[in-house]
């Protein structure tokens, strides 16, 4: 578990980064830090590895004050990934993915198994990427790599700091898809910074909001979205906010269980209610079947129950 | 890479065997009497030694001290004094090779040590200020994950910044040391020797052949050394 407890931060006398922050993020989650830039995000989350120290205030890891640790050791225990990647271009792939382990001094042929396990888990074919310079690599698969890294001494810890800013739309939601399906195996706790609302919401098992180095509200997506503690973070998560909810639910939770007509669209069980409401729209139907992977018929969803479970409040 | 290895080879051969003719030219036929009995092989190939000794010494010595301080002066705790170190080599490069020369001799006396500490202090500037320019030029991002990672400092230095610096040092040396063996002929004048005997007794004795000998050599060794650095800067572009 990582806490803030009342950590304040600013550069000379004018610019306060962090002001008064207290937050608790719990163990095996993915916490969002959202805002515009300059609200402090970034600043927090080096806080957690010790790139930044606070003026007051203490940062807690597992309940340890992380100043009472050696930066150097509280850092191999932290996987860090960056917007700008930052992989060593003068290294292969192999060689950046072991950077920790090897800091580690793991042996040998620990770290190359390492290695191509987490080539494998970030989808990436060992025999083929092993030996690549970064250079060779699309963004994309640079990230992969830039994941893969420093998921490489299997920290407790993620820091992200906009990991998926760079890439383009497609490859960015590709990658949060595939980061969350990685996460599902992983149980990491994570912290996330973003400017992104709408990658926040998907992303997040809890969201901090934050604005000029203050948090303005902590809470889960659904309560984010139906609560905002006030018309800042309101502004921010946007119109549409019954599309996003709908977002946030999955066909296989809102469903009623039986047997469906067979002329229905079926859709996965993972699917979005958002994706549920788009199938209705195109085939004018005002149902939809679930089905699991294989194909077997879970159960049906109904327009109506979409509307109520999205104005229901709870 | 290969292909680049072979023809840095086929050069220096070329340069090697042009070397190797122009000597064999003025010693089997001489303008005269007195150009024989100055010119022999075994002196050539003693001036010869005597100069790549001189380069070699000053280079390496530039190398052990431009190199390092320039390591130090790209670390935080001494940033301070960067532009002061840099600009006072600067000024330094900006005084006249013979003059640097000279000012030795009167420091140090004549011979090759004066020879070798003017060409050490010439070949400072372009060494430290690659050092300077190839570390700088790291990218932030690069150090920003090395550090977050969990890399003490100085492995940040060896394993990152040195590796991607070293093209540019590389290209600093390179350029120090074929500046130097130009240079070398002045080690002459203070009685240190090298190749630049060769011209001064040739100016004496009023004889050209002797004179193109004494700044060919010279000029084929510095395009050989060039050539050679073609390899070591393919090596270390990574």
């Amino acid at each position: 578990m990582i806490r803030f407890d009342q950590v304040s931060k600013s550069y000379g006398r004018n610019r306060q980064v962090i002001d008064d922050l207290t937050l608790a993020i719990a163990e095996g989650e993915i916490c969002m830090l959202v805002g515009p830039s300059g609200c402090g995000k970034t600043t927090s989350m080096k806080m957690i590895n010790r790139l930044v120290e606070p003026d007051s205030g203490t940062v807690l890891v597992d309940g340890r004050p992380v100043n009472s640790v050696d930066p150097i050791k509280l850092r191999l225990n932290i996987g860090y990934v960056i917007q700008e990647i930052g992989l060593f271009p003068h290294m292969s792939v192999a060689d950046n993915i072991a950077t920790v382990p090897v800091e580690l001094g793991w042996p040998k042929p620990r770290v190359r198994a390492r290695v191509d396990d987490l080539l494998a888990l970030v989808d990436l074919e060992p025999g083929l990427y092993r030996t690549k310079r970064p250079r060779e690599l699309s963004g994309g698969q640079r990230q992969r790599v830039g994941i893969a890294r420093a998921l490489a001494g299997d920290p407790r810890i993620m820091l992200m700091d906009e990991p998926f800013g760079a890439l383009d739309p497609l490859t960015r939601a590709k990658m949060q898809d595939e980061f969350l399906a990685i996460q599902e195996k992983i149980r990491k706790t994570i912290v996330f910074v973003t400017h992104d609302t709408d990658e926040a919401l998907k992303m997040g098992d809890h969201i901090a909001v934050m604005r000029a180095g203050r948090l303005l509200q902590y809470g889960t997506p659904t309560e984010i979205l139906r609560h905002p503690a006030d018309t800042f973070v309101a502004d921010l998560i946007g119109s549409r906010k019954g599309l996003k909810l709908l977002r946030l639910l999955d066909c296989g939770s809102l469903m009623r269980q039986g047997a469906a007509a067979a002329d229905l669209p079926v859709l996965p069980a993972r699917a979005t209610a958002e994706q549920a409401l788009s199938e209705m729209l195109r085939c004018g139907c005002r149902s939809v079947a679930v089905a699991d992977a294989s194909g077997v018929t879970l159960g049906r969803l109904d327009l109506d129950d979409l509307i109520d479970r999205v104005a229901r409040d709870d | 890479m290969t292909d680049r290895r072979l023809s840095a080879g086929l050069k220096v051969g070329a340069y090697l065997a042009a070397a190797v003719a122009l000597t064999l030219y003025v010693v089997e036929w001489p303008q005269d009497s007195l150009v024989a009995r100055l010119v022999t092989f075994p002196h050539v190939l003693a001036l010869t030694g005597q100069h790549l000794a001189i380069v070699a010494l000053s280079s390496v010595l530039a190398i052990l001290t431009a190199v390092p301080l320039g390591l130090m002066l790209t670390r935080d705790w001494a940033r301070q004094w960067t532009p002061r170190v840099v600009g006072f080599v600067n000024v330094c490069q900006t005084v006249p090779s013979l003059a640097v020369v000279a000012l030795a001799v009167g420091l140090l006396g004549i011979g090759a040590t004066t020879a070798i500490v003017a060409l050490w202090l010439y070949a400072l500037l372009p060494i430290l200020n690659n050092t300077l320019t190839g570390l700088d030029g790291v990218d932030a991002a690069t150090l920003q994950a090395a550090r977050g990672m969990g890399m003490r400092p100085g492995r940040v230095l060896r394993r990152i910044e040195v590796p991607l610096a070293l093209p540019l040092i590389v290209a600093g040396v390179r350029t120090a040391v074929t500046v130097n063996i130009g240079s070398a002929i002045l080690a002459a004048f203070v009685g240190g020797g090298g190749l630049g005997d060769l011209i001064i007794a040739g100016n004496n004795i009023s004889r050209v052949q002797v004179v193109v000998l004494g700044a060919g050599l010279p000029m084929l060794m510095a395009l050989i050394v060039d050539a050679l650095f073609d390899v070591a800067a393919e090596e270390t572009a990574g």
